[in-house]
């Protein structure tokens, strides 16, 4: 009786054991054998976003989007070739920590250049100025910019600083809905139960790209702020230098152009000319 | 500790903790009313000698008890709400409280009714031939002699109900309610890092004083009221 | 529910009532249809009901990069939050039941505590703690972990209930033979009483997995989560979410008919009730609420036969 329990119990401990121990390896996979600043060498882990459709979209083994083709471009630069990229998820709240414990070597997520991250981290680029700026129905012709809000159904993520600023400076009266990503607004809109979904301008390209949506929403071209989307790199890289080289490179040789059109097809979406392609900062 | 305590007290000045219990309370309170009268029709509707009218209590409770309730209010907003545009307020907040209010109305009625029919379990055979014996059919029978004490039997269940209720209310996060207690939690403690232990011992207490006094008043109530036998 | 059953609540229906409940067939049947239809006229207006809205979820891809690594995922914190919530309930339950004043206050302080908090706020706790302590995969162990405390305590009240639902001759023949209090516990009391829990157990992994589904919230890439980044990729959330809950309701209620089997062949193999106690029910009772075992004997004289929670 004793000596059964005992091996029931035992049989659960190895279960659990070998079930977390599974976990790790298929979770961590991109860890191993990065090393920060060895151009060349194995591979190379890069933070992106898996859930923006357009600029970082993880669908099976593939990934696709404007910040994935930007890295890839860049990696190929740094002497690493497609395959020698390893991905991993950089969730907005985490692109921090991913950075400074060394489990990614560089981010390109939709990541905008401010002061307060600086302290943690460093930035390369900019490689892409966008703008916050309005999702709305292919045939709305009432909404023009965030002052026509007021009385209006606007939707963003939770959290988002684009959404609360509209509310706070431009329109007041802006009926306010959050929800946990992008594509549930994009859905309330097609439904016409929201009028208007506010992020930055190239994510809405990108989802008014996604077949289901094209022809259906529009991005409105008015952007009422700028964003320096700029690739994040540990504090102590040395690699900004090297990575400005290739981002300047890709303006000029036409691949830049080539992205964007790629992502953001069928929209007639064009980026802020007088910001992009844009002029690179210093490394510090 | 002094400098601990002012930090503290400077949180609670700057985020409105008592009102965002508020908000879970008053989801509860109104999610629970729907939820009993829905859950006792379709208890009702289980016993009933009509088979459509089992069939419908049968449906509703598999379905609705092995969703998960975060799934019920994602649909809420995106189903109901968004395709079906069913809108209960022009005011947002409004219009999300409720939805979120019926949501978890929808997915507790289902144990409510669980809950009942436990409780029509507890009523011995006795009961129900006696009241068949002098005549009444099945609604007076329900009504007169077997739904009364059911509910003194089921007591205990219900309670477990409400408590599982109090708790859930935090999932209204899912259907766009923006200002109770867990959506609150992060944002005080992405902001205030450093307090995150007692950031999430104010509000796991708060639940606790929410839900030990109606876990005791339910074990007291079963007791008192239970039907000797 | 047998037909056995449905004539102890009424007698059996002469000509009139048989009229009467063949109208209300009717009448109930065709509510229930034109609220269906209602509901599928106004889908069908908002194009959600078109083809190319669900061809794309009936692809080899959707499923071998989605629903089944999502459904993995789900699985996984599932059996481990298991495993941990027995060891945790074992513990807290038999400690609960300790003659030791301090560890009876202990434990009843923890099981109370972690039974009370939602289960939603501990999990963006650990997540957000875990994060910030550079732990990997945090929103996957503050799933499990917040998943263990919840269900431990209540598997620490199903312990509990269980032994004392026990007659009470197994203890006194166990002390009779020589045992101590003790010993009594751990040899002749909790084994039963475990036997008699393994249908609340099984009945409890449903609430495991429909609270695991909560870790959306916090990112872990469990089944709803990846249904909801399949339907961002090919804007169709709605039909992608309706896949992820048939699959939860599926499994969920196999776990719950497993559950009642289970109940049905244990009885007999312990002195223990085998009752299913509000199967997928959360028993999120307060304070000393009792579970009511033991009161299997009245059940079969229950106007609904043995407990079918």
């Amino acid at each position: 009786m004793r000596a059964r329990r005992t091996a029931v119990l035992a049989g659960l401990a190895a279960c659990a054991i070998a079930l977390t121990a599974c976990s790790s390896d298929s979770d961590d996979g991109g860890d191993g054998g990065s090393t920060a600043g060895s151009g060349g060498g194995d591979t190379i882990t890069i933070g992106i976003k898996y859930d923006q459709p357009g600029l970082g979209f993880k669908d099976g083994d593939k990934y696709s989007g404007f910040d994935v083709d930007v890295a890839t471009y860049v990696a190929k630069d740094l002497g690493y070739d497609a395959d020698q990229i390893e991905w991993k998820e950089a969730p907005s709240a985490q692109r921090e920590t991913l950075l400074s414990t060394g489990q990614v070597d560089m981010i390109f997520a939709t990541y905008s250049i401010t002061d307060e991250r600086k302290k943690t981290v460093s930035f390369a680029g900019p490689y892409f100025v966008a703008g916050q700026d309005l999702l709305v129905a292919e045939d709305d012709s009432d909404i023009t910019g965030p002052e026509s809000l007021n009385g209006k159904n606007l939707c963003s993520v939770s959290g988002s600083t684009s959404a609360q600023r509209i509310k706070d400076e431009l329109a007041s009266k802006v009926n306010l809905l959050e929800q946990p990503g992008y594509a549930e607004c994009v859905t309330a809109l097609s439904s016409g139960q929201v009028d208007a979904v506010t992020t930055d301008d190239i994510i809405l390209a990108g989802l008014a790209a996604q077949p289901g949506n094209q022809g259906k929403v529009k991005v409105v071209g008015n952007p009422f702020s700028t964003e320096r989307y700029g690739v994040g790199i540990p504090k102590d890289s040395d690699q900004c230098e090297a990575i400005n080289t290739s981002l300047k490179k890709m303006f000029d040789d036409g691949s830049w152009d080539t992205f964007i059109k790629d992502n953001t097809e069928g929209t007639g979406y064009t980026p802020n000319a007088d910001e992009n392609p844009p002029a690179l900062d210093d490394c510090a | 500790m002094s400098d601990f305590l002012s930090q503290f007290g400077e949180l609670f000045a700057s985020y409105d903790v008592l009102g965002a219990f508020w908000v879970n309370i008053q989801l509860t309170f109104w999610a629970g009313l729907i939820a009993l009268v829905v859950g006792c029709v379709l208890a009702l509707f289980r016993i009933s000698p009509v088979p459509s009218l089992a069939w419908v209590g049968t449906a509703y409770v598999t379905v609705f008890r092995n969703t998960p309730l975060t799934i019920i209010m994602v649909f809420m907003t995106l189903g109901v709400w968004g395709q079906l545009k069913i809108q209960v307020s022009d005011d947002f907040p409004t219009n999300f409280f409720w939805l979120a209010v019926i949501g978890l109305a929808i997915y507790h009625a289902a144990f409510v009714c669980e809950s009942i029919r436990s409780g029509v379990n507890t009523v011995p055979l006795g009961q129900a031939e006696a009241a068949r014996a002098i005549g009444l059919s099945f609604l007076p029978a329900a009504r007169m002699v077997i739904l009364p004490q059911a509910f003194r039997g089921a007591i205990a269940p219900l309670g477990n109900t409400l408590i599982a209720l109090i708790k859930n209310s935090t999932v209204a996060a899912a259907a766009g309610v923006a200002t109770e207690t867990s959506t609150l939690l992060k944002n005080m403690i992405e902001f205030n890092s450093s307090l995150i232990y007692a950031i999430f011992l104010t509000f796991a207490v708060g639940y606790v004083i929410l839900v030990i006094p109606v876990g005791l008043l339910t074990t007291t109530l079963s007791r008192r009221l239970a039907v000797r036998r | 529910m047998s037909s056995q059953t449905r004539t102890v609540l009424f007698d059996a229906p002469g000509p009139v009532a048989r009229r009467r409940i063949r109208w209300g067939n009717l009448v109930a049947a065709i509510v229930v249809l034109a609220l269906a239809a209602v509901v599928l006229l106004r889908l069908q207006q908002q194009g959600q009901l078109e083809a190319e809205k669900w061809t794309s979820i009936f692809t080899a891809d959707a499923w071998t990069n989605f629903y089944l690594p999502g459904l993995l995922s789900t699985l996984r914190a599932a059996a481990v939050a298991v495993v941990g919530a027995v060891v945790f309930g074992l513990v807290f339950g038999m400690g609960r039941l300790s003659h030791m004043g301090a560890v009876r206050v202990v434990s009843t302080i923890v099981v109370e505590f972690f039974r009370a908090v939602p289960v939603l706020l501990m999990m963006i706790f650990f997540w957000l703690l875990f994060a910030q302590k550079d732990l990997p995969d945090p929103s996957f162990w503050a799933v499990v972990l917040s998943l263990i405390l919840y269900n431990g305590s209540v598997v620490a009240e199903l312990v509990r209930s269980g032994v004392h639902g026990l007659p009470s001759g197994q203890r006194e023949a166990a002390l009779a033979i020589g045992l101590t209090r003790d010993q009594s516990l751990r040899s002749i009391e909790v084994p039963q009483a475990l036997v008699a829990m393994l249908p609340a157990l099984v009945s409890q992994l449903v609430v495991v997995l429909k609270d695991s589904a909560l870790g959306a919230i916090i990112l872990y890439p469990e089944l709803l989560q990846q249904a909801r980044l399949f339907g961002s990729g090919n804007s169709n959330i709605l039909q992608s979410l309706t896949v992820a809950a048939v699959m939860f309701i599926l499994i969920n209620y196999s776990l719950t008919k497993a559950a009642e089997a289970l109940g049905g062949r244990l009885r007999g193999r312990t002195a223990g009730s085998t009752g299913v106690q509000g199967a997928g029910l959360e028993n999120g009772a307060g304070a000393g609420a009792t579970l009511q075992a033991g009161t299997d004997e009245h059940d079969q004289q229950g106007l609904l036969g043995p407990r079918q929670g």
